[in-house]
This record gives C-alpha cells, structure tokens and sequence, in this order.
C-alpha cells in the first residue's frame, strides 16, 4: 500500500461515511462515493484475511480517518503499551490522514469493558489525560483529535467545565478535536445546558474533524428527557440544524456520518451524507 | 470522589447499588442515568458473543444463549481491546456451568466457533498447490517440510462435531452420526470452511506443522493408523489449501 499518492494525508472539507464491510462493494461501485472513510482501528488488528485486505484497497481510493474505540486514554492506570503498539503498526500500514480517539476510559485493571465511560472534569484528571495523550501522540509521531464525549450523568467532583477541560487539554498536548455534534446534542439535553453556549465555548480553532450520527430517546427517574447515543438510526433534525450553527462557528471541516447499528444499506446513508453536503459551502 | 473501580464495581452487577458522587445536572443522584452504561456494556459484549458464536447460539436457541451470555460477559469481561479475540474461556465455561454441561459437545462446538474466527483474521499465505508438488523428484517431496497455513486450525473432537456444525449450519445437511470426527478449518481467500478429516489425518498434519519431513510423517501415521489413506489425505489438504511450503515466499 503505498499512502504518497494524491492529496490523502489530509481529510478533505467534505463528507464522510463510518465504512462498514457490508457496504464494500456498493460503496466502490458508487461513480459518485464520499469523499473519504472512517474506520474504528479494533476492527482492524487481526493479521490478514478480509478486514485487511478491503482496508488496503479502500486507503487506495479514499483518505482515510482511523477511530480508535479501546485506548481508554481517560483510564486511572497506564496506557496498554501492547494496544499502543498495535495502533502504531495500523498507522504506520494504512496511513490514515487522521487518527482520533475518545475522552473516555474502558481499561480497569486488566479488564476492557467495551464502552466509553464518562470522567470528571479536575485538575487530576487533565494532568492524567494530558500525559496519556502525550504519550499516544509520541508514539503514533502525528497529532491526535480527542472526541468530546456524550453525557448521561455529572460527577460531584467536577470543577471544570467540559470546554475548559477541554481548551486546557489542547493548550497542555497541541492535540486537535473530533467535534461530534451528536454528543454535545444529547450531552446537552441531558445535562440541561444550551448546546450553543457550549459551542461558542468550544476551542473551535483545533476541530480537525466533526461528527454526527443517531441516538434514541429515553427518560430518567425524574421523567427528565435521556437521550442515548446509539447510533442506529438518521440523524435527528434538531441535531442537523445544530450542525449548521457548528459549521458557522468552525468553518468547513471533515463531516462523518456514523451509523453503527441496524446498519442500513448504502443507499441510505448515502442520502444521510448528502444532507452534510448541502451543508457544507460548495 | 468516584473511583474508576467504584464505576466498575456496579457496572456488570446489577445487584451493586449506584456508585457515590454522579448526579444530572442539577445535583440530583444520578439513578437511572448510571444504568445507561450498566446496559451498553452489558449489550455491547452480548452482541460481540452473538457475532462470535454462530454455532452454540444454533445449537442452544437465543433465549438460552442469551441467558449464556449474560453469564459470560459477568464471569469473564474482555482482557484487551481485541473484541475479534474475545470469548476464548466459553469453552471451558459452558462445559462446567450447570444449565449447559449435559449437552457434551457444546464446549467443542464453541471452539469451532472461536477457530473459526481465528482462521478468519489469520495472516495471508500462499498455498502448497498439487502443481508445485507435481514438479518435484520424489525423493525431494520425500524429504519435503510442511507448515500449516496461518489460517488453518485442527480440532479434535469424541463428537460428530463436522457434522453437527453441517447439520446446523448448512440447510439440507443430513443428521450427525454417532461417530468422531476431527476437524479441519482453512481459509481460501476470505471465508473460513470446515471439513471433517479422515483418520489419521489430524496427526499427520500435526507431524507435518511440527517439522517432521513428508516421507516420514506418512511413515509414522501408517504405522500407527493403518487404515491412514494418504492419497485422500493429501489431495484434501492441498484442495482446501490447508499447508504452505515454508520455503515459499512470504506474501506481500
């Protein structure tokens, strides 16, 4: 695989899909696809077979963003040194134009619980996700985007704002940010803030890269509205007009749609895609 | 403060009240807002045990691999981040769990299914080909070594297991007989397939991947299984692209 050519070592301004394996073979038939894929780095960590092969001839023809899901750079304890390496040998095959990983952990102890646990907001937590993401970044030798997580419950403890945690992170690393409109949506209403306020108070100039997707509808024990970011469904319309306000505010950046459950077929998100370019200035 | 071990602690043990110190918005006890990730971790390694196990679900019908798997996931949580690696102890598990251990050739089953996913994400090989064999003086082949291919893997089995998978998995297949059957999975190009071995056949492919030359893993079989059928033996593991030759080169 040979990652020189063309104009691939970036993300273009434009749409992007979460490629999933299903949709190979439309999606490279299509004579007018995104312009470029996403994919989560786990999937992609056997030795050979299918995965590998696809990933090799997908990175031929679009710019690649790979998406860890299992770094857990938000964890109490150290970074897998072995998860680290796998990620560096993935990199260093597929050169992807971006690498992005969570604000989460999913590592305790020697347990990985396969989702992406939420983290207060102090002073010992930036120190720790500060260092971990110094370390990522050494290791892959490229700048990371962290994605702004979504929010089901507040800790007590926490005394910073998640934009200030945030803005500090990115003064601390030099890291950049995956922007998921999603997650400040549903962050938003379950946390009962203005998702505006907290765009305006996003450090904007490092979004290297935006997300939306689906989520569902749930309630708490006080009937309060839940919203839980699943993935499965379009995109919800308060969250595609929130996309235009993120677009004032940032400019024109990569914008991926994720649908990573109930997957439909190509066509469907295709016209989900669509919708993120006539948002985007021509 | 809430520790990520308290976190933990509650997640995969719904008998385990709500960990201190997480709230909403406004300071109220976080409750039900908590079991949102008690239910994605919970669902989310379900779901990697439905995707991983196509035969046990089969063979034991969702409501109780649901059951199964909700077991699982609690006495056994990921030890990486390899989702593609998970499951390795179901074997072992169902085999002593108490609503399973009757039904002798779960374990085994399981264990088609982890090989085969195994096969599925194994380096690409070249294969041994009958044409690369046919250009060679015998008394080369003779002294010929042979590995097993990255994605192939041997299962011995005191169960039909072939057949209990092919009857599962494959519409039409007739009914297992009582007999035992070891099993051979290969890859060619993506999509691992079984095969059940004739006798002897699981050895002499273990002699082969161990480094024992042609001529005498074939000696050593027939001296120990005398009704060891080399020709079927042979053209069934070249046919399957089960070997390559270690003096082959590495693909790219």
């Amino acid at each position: 695989m040979d990652g020189s050519h063309r104009a691939f070592d970036r993300l273009p301004h434009a749409p992007g899909i979460g490629y999933k394996p299903q949709h190979f073979n439309a999606l490279r038939a299509d004579p007018h696809p995104v312009e470029w894929i996403e994919v989560h780095a786990e999937n992609y960590m056997g030795d050979g077979g299918r995965p590998l092969a696809q990933l090799s001839a997908l990175s031929e023809q679009f710019p690649l963003s790979i998406h860890g899901v299992g770094l857990s750079i938000g964890g109490e304890g150290p970074l897998d040194t072995d998860h680290l390496a796998r990620l560096k040998k993935l990199c260093d095959w597929a050169k992807p134009a971006s690498f992005s990983e969570h604000l989460a952990w999913s590592t305790h102890g020697s347990e990985f619980l396969n989702d992406l646990l939420p983290l207060p907001y102090t002073e010992a937590t930036l120190a720790r996700v500060a260092a971990q993401i110094d370390q990522l970044q050494s290791t892959l030798n490229r700048r990371i985007l962290l994605e702004n997580p979504s929010s089901y419950l507040a800790f007590e403890e926490s005394d910073l704002s998640e934009t200030d945690f945030l803005t500090e992170l990115a003064h601390r690393t030099s890291c950049g940010f995956l922007l998921d409109v999603n997650n400040v949506f549903v962050s938003s209403t379950n946390l009962g803030y203005e998702p505006l306020a907290y765009l305006r108070a996003f450090p904007t100039e490092h979004v290297g890269e935006i997300h939306v997707g689906g989520h569902d509808a749930d309630h708490d024990d006080q009937g309060a509205p839940l919203l839980i970011d699943s993935h499965g469904t379009p995109v919800d319309n308060q969250v595609w007009q929130l996309l235009g306000e993120t677009l004032a505010l940032t400019g024109p950046k990569p914008v991926l749609v994720e649908w990573d459950n109930d997957v439909p077929d190509w066509a469907v998100l295709r016209a989900e895609a669509a919708r993120v370019a006539a948002l985007l200035p021509a | 403060m809430t520790s990520q071990r308290a976190f933990r602690e509650a997640l995969l043990n719904p008998a385990t009240p709500v960990p201190d110190g997480l709230c909403d918005g406004k300071g109220q006890s976080a409750g039900r807002r908590y079991a949102v990730y008690r239910n994605n971790v919970t669902v989310s390694l379900k779901e990697a045990m439905v995707t991983a196990f196509p035969l046990v679900r089969k063979l034991i019908g969702r409501q109780l691999f649901d059951q199964l798997a909700t077991e699982f996931v609690r006495a056994h949580p990921p030890r990486t981040p390899l989702m593609m690696a998970y499951g390795a102890e179901l074997p072992r598990f169902v085999e002593n769990a108490p609503t399973f251990k009757h039904i002798g050739y779960l374990g085994d089953a399981a264990r088609l299914d982890l090989a085969m996913r195994a096969s599925y994400h194994a380096a690409d090989a070249d294969p041994l080909t009958a044409a690369a064999l046919s250009e060679m003086e015998p008394e080369d082949l003779w002294q010929s070594h042979f590995k097993l291919a990255p994605a192939t893997r041997i299962l011995r089995s005191p169960w039909p297991l072939f057949d209990i998978w092919q009857y599962n998995m494959v519409p039409d297949a007739p009914k297992p007989q009582p007999v035992q059957q070891d099993v051979l999975i290969t890859r060619i190009d993506f999509d691992p397939a079984p095969l059940a071995l004739p006798a002897g056949g699981a050895d002499w492919l273990a002699a082969l991947d161990a480094g024992t030359p042609f001529g005498a893993a074939n000696d050593l079989i027939f001296g120990c299984v005398p009704e060891f059928d080399l020709a079927a033996c042979l053209t069934l593991a070249l046919t399957a692209q089960a070997l390559i030759s270690p003096s082959s080169k590495e693909p790219k």
